[in-house]
């Protein structure tokens, strides 16, 4: 319902600008000189509209576009002229199109009888000018319906238009129709007159099929009309110009929903009929639910509403509701109608305003966006290099200038927000499509699974939720295939048969954490530990924490799956998974119970376009720390240091051993401060809580920075999450910490020791084990 | 951004279309000076030349990759062409010049002494490279020798030339392989 309305509003966006597109292809039409381009375009959009409000069931707003586009179309077929007298028509068609979205919008029936009189003129239009003559008859509504009071209930509805006439008057004429015989005792003759629209071919609809499922419902004599045909030279391959009327003969106990049945695809686009003959004559006037367009609810609400004034073309003495409103559509220019509603009265006929249709959101070019965050991007990057300048004055004076300057800080960071959010999106368009997933997924290994989600709303730039797409698919394809275990193991040991993922979001300091927690049976260390080492990604005998097993999940080629299943266990899953992430700048960190469950805990940055950062140096180099990694910066004393094994360098800082990076030497950066105690350690943290002191030389200062690619012209560097363009116009890296510690355990941290191959190198303290309680 | 226009020599966006108004079989190369060797690059590929302005470097490639530089906002790398044909690194002044090239999608720099000359060249002016030892040059980054005025112009593939420092054609473990090498010369 929820998804639905969503939609809906969608709907209602799309058609207020389609209605701007024909409203402007309108006033540019001229009588003479046709741009077809332009009458394709009209048509199409009213086409659209109709299409939509088809789906969403506002009847009133399809069978008036449609009669719109009918109009548009033999336009476009160069079948009837522009004249002023029409785009002055098709205009006011427009406006009350857009009354009835309004209308639409509000879950609000339009009062009766508001669109006749365009109908009308409409109709007039087609019928007067055309060439063709399919239908004289069009053009004097009124006769014809008074002719057959019998046929009332079809197409009166609210619009009591012509062509229920001319269907009226195709009955009458045509003798099939008054059912001659009676039936027999238990068998009942059906009439069906089943004429469907022109276009109806175009949807994919085939009356064959439906003739042929009649014929299954009894014995069935079909007369098709061939009236219509046009010439030859006329003819459109595409559309239907075939009617028929159909003597059903069937077993009483084939009732008349059976029949319905047949038609139910194409009650939208067809006139149906459908009447029983003598022996049950009750089934006859009520039940024929005219198959038309027009919504029942009005037409009921018509007759209290309409003092029904039918004042010239008096047709019948109305037995039902439905010609009163047929009549009330015959009245000319009858305005009054229009007021007489029993709803709020929309502006007036020709209203430019489109009666109400308000939209709360404009749709805007993507790439308009971009250029805006480009943009504010320059200003950061400008602002950012005035500040640069302004330390080089003289301390104390200049302090407006300061304060000045600040305040351009200030606003800078809310431009900034604002053009971010306009990006933002919730990641409700990912999860959405995870409970198909869950669902196949389910399916595919014969688990029970179900999927909780929360902090759908949780907001995050587009590009962000793209990319998302991905990871969480095989995060959650990983987590029901080897973390949930099958309903009777689940069973067996005191849990519900059925498992449970939950997905979540949330905003955590700047950035989004996503989380895909399942109950199953965690991690198997000692499985992952031993598969590990019989790849050879883990040397034998190294000893490793629960965390670093843990994470051995994630090196590339690894998979515990005893087989490979369709959803998983190539062994490719978790490490592109952590690319991806990675690649967006995000951390991925996995928690496990055994027995319990496995928690994959995600962390991205809100955006992909600018970041708050440290900006230090090493050598003559300068980068960029993201802020969010950054727990402190301190100079550590001789006595903190110390050596490992003589391999690493170690540092105590509140309380805990850190594992010293020296940046210098990791880049191979000349002309750096080589010791730690006269440059700066900056200690900082990974999302899965290891930490880490990177030794540099000076930390210059905070600042926001402009994420701009590395990769778009040359490639990704490891420990380098992306570059940035400084307030001197130079470029700096921005880092990637995680990157970083991957860098400095595989090379050793420096360049004298030997790159090890086992993760364990590390040694026993370095990455103090810390479970966030996240 | 603030600099770069200033020290932008020359757009090339004029003569191009003298050219290709010309003469339609013959090709137009910019050529340029590094050391004593002139060597030359289709025309319609160069962006911009712009004087050399400070690069900020990348950590663990080869030396011919000299870093990255602003270029209006976009980050390119810039290639050094004497590094990259062994002869060391270029000791960089105000008076080296950078030739900005489109290859694709990807912007890139080549760092080289001087701009010397555009030339038309038609397609039969230009002789194949001679046949080298493989291992000496690498013959799929020329694309052939070009004579003008007793000078032997090398006619550059630019597509080629910088191709496996782009990740065009490798996956990340190759990557990873190339900064490691890197890492541990």
């Amino acid at each position: 319902m929820d998804d639905l309305s969503r939609f809906k509003q969608t709907y209602f966006d799309e058609s207020a600008e389609l209605m701007a597109v024909a409203e402007a292809g309108l006033l540019r039409l001229s009588p003479g000189d046709v741009d077809m381009d332009e009458v394709n375009a009209i048509f199409r959009a009213v086409h659209s509209i109709k299409g939509g409000a088809g789906a969403f069931g506002f009847s009133e707003l399809v069978a008036f576009s449609h009669e719109f586009e009918t109009v548009m179309d033999e336009l476009r077929n160069g079948a009837i002229p522009v004249t002023t007298d029409l785009i002055d028509t098709l205009i006011r068609a427009n406006d009350l199109l857009g009354q009835l979205l309004g209308y639409a919008g509000d879950e609000t029936d339009p009062p009766p009888g508001l669109t006749d009189d365009t109908v009308a003129a409409l109709r007039h239009a087609l019928s007067a000018n055309r060439n063709s003559p399919p239908q004289p008859v069009a053009e004097s509504t009124a006769p014809p319906a008074s002719a057959t009071p019998d046929d009332e209930d079809d197409e009166a509805g609210i619009f009591g238009d012509a062509l229920a006439a001319i269907n009226a008057a195709r009955a009458d004429d045509d003798p099939s129709g008054t059912g001659s015989g009676s039936a027999t005792a238990d068998r009942v003759r059906w009439t069906i007159r089943f004429r469907p629209k022109n276009d109806l071919l175009l949807s994919g609809n085939e009356p064959a099929y439906m003739l042929r499922a009649l014929r299954r419902l009894g014995e069935v004599n079909i007369h098709c009309h061939l009236d219509d045909l046009p010439a030859l030279a006329d003819l459109d391959a595409e559309l239907l110009h075939l009617s028929w009327t159909i003597t059903l003969t069937a077993d009483a106990s084939v009732g008349r929903d059976r029949i319905d049945d047949v038609f139910e695809f194409v009650a939208d686009d067809c006139d149906l009929q459908i009447s029983a003959d003598a022996p049950l004559p009750a089934v006859v006037e009520p039940t024929a639910p005219a198959a038309s367009a027009a919504a029942p609810p009005p037409a009921r609400s018509e007759p209290a509403a309409v003092p029904a004034p039918p004042a010239t073309q008096t047709t019948t003495p109305p037995a039902t509701t439905a010609p009163a409103a047929a009549a009330q559509a015959t009245t000319g220019k009858g305005d009054g109608a229009k007021t007489d509603g029993p709803t709020k009265p929309r502006g007036g006929n020709g209203g430019g305003d489109h009666g109400g249709l308000t939209t709360h959101t404009i749709r805007v070019d993507l790439d308009k966006i971009d250029r805006l965050v480009n943009m504010v991007g320059e200003m950061v990057i400008t602002q950012a290099m005035i500040a640069e300048h302004l330390r080089d004055l003289p301390p104390g004076q200049f302090q407006e200038l300061q304060e000045g300057l600040e305040q351009l800080a200030q606003h800078t960071r809310e431009l900034r927000e604002s053009v971010m959010s306009i990006r933002a999106q919730p990641v409700s368009s990912v999860f959405s499509r995870m409970p198909r997933l869950v669902r196949e997924c389910a399916a595919l290994t014969g688990k029970e699974v179900l999927l909780a989600t929360s902090g759908e709303n949780t907001e995050v730039d587009k590009t962000v939720v793209e990319n998302l797409v991905d990871p969480l698919t095989h995060m959650i394809r990983n987590s029901i295939d080897h973390g949930l275990e099958g309903p009777e193991e689940r069973e067996r040991i005191g849990k519900p048969r059925a498992g449970t993922v939950h997905l979540s979001a949330q905003h955590r300091s700047g950035r989004i954490v996503i989380e895909v927690t399942d109950d199953g049976r965690g991690i198997n260390r000692a499985k992952v530990l031993s598969k590990a080492i019989e790849k050879g990604l883990v040397q034998p005998g190294a000893s490793l924490t629960d965390e670093e097993i843990d994470h051995l999940i994630f090196l590339p080629g690894f998979s515990t799956a005893d087989q490979v299943s369709n959803l998983s266990g190539r062994g490719v899953g978790m490490d592109v998974v952590r690319r991806n992430i990675s690649a967006l700048g995000g951390r991925i960190g996995v928690y496990s119970t055994p027995g319990e469950g496995s928690r994959f805990v995600l962390s991205l940055p809100l955006t992909l376009a600018v970041l708050d950062g440290m900006v230090i140096s090493v050598g003559e180099e300068r980068f960029v720390l993201p802020l969010t990694n950054i727990v402190e910066s301190l100079r550590p004393k001789p006595v903190d240091l110390h050596g490992l094994v003589n391999k690493c360098d170690v540092m105590m800082a509140r309380g805990e051993y850190v594992r010293l990076v020296y940046l210098h030497r990791l880049f191979g950066i000349p002309k750096a401060v080589d010791d730690a105690t006269r440059g700066l350690v900056v200690l900082v943290e990974t999302e899965d809580g290891s930490r880490l002191g990177l030794v540099v030389d000076e930390v210059l200062g905070q600042q926001q920075v402009v994420i701009k690619s590395l990769e778009s012209n040359f490639r990704r560097l490891d420990g380098v999450a992306a570059a940035t363009i400084l307030g001197d116009g130079r470029v700096a890296l921005i880092l990637d910490v995680a990157g970083l510690r991957e860098m400095s355990r595989h090379t050793g941290d420096s360049d004298r020791a030997r790159p090890a191959p086992t993760p364990a190198l590390a040694g026993p303290s370095p990455s103090p084990r810390q479970r966030q309680t996240v | 951004m603030s600099m770069s226009s200033s020290m932008a020599l020359a757009t090339v966006g004029g003569s191009r279309s003298d050219a290709l108004s010309l003469n339609g079989t013959e090709d137009q190369y910019v050529s340029f000076t590094v050391g004593t060797e002139e060597y030359g690059v289709n025309i319609l590929a160069v962006r911009e030349i712009r004087g050399w302005t400070p690069e900020s470097r990348l950590p663990n490639l080869p030396d011919y990759v000299r870093g990255v530089i602003n270029l209006r906002g976009i980050i390119i790398p810039i290639f050094d062409l004497r590094a990259r044909f062994g002869g060391g690194k270029t000791e960089v002044t105000k008076r080296h010049v950078v030739v900005v090239i489109q290859v694709g999608e990807r912007t890139r720099g080549i760092l080289v002494d001087a701009i010397s000359d555009i030339l038309a060249i038609g397609p039969d002016a230009i002789k194949p490279p001679p046949d080298v030892d493989s291992g000496l040059i690498d013959a799929e980054y020329l694309s052939g020798l070009y004579t003008a005025e007793n000078r032997m112009v090398t006619l550059l593939n630019v597509d080629k030339l910088f191709a496996n420092e782009h990740g065009d054609h490798q996956d990340p473990a190759d990557t990873r392989a190339i900064a490691g090498s890197a890492a541990t010369s």
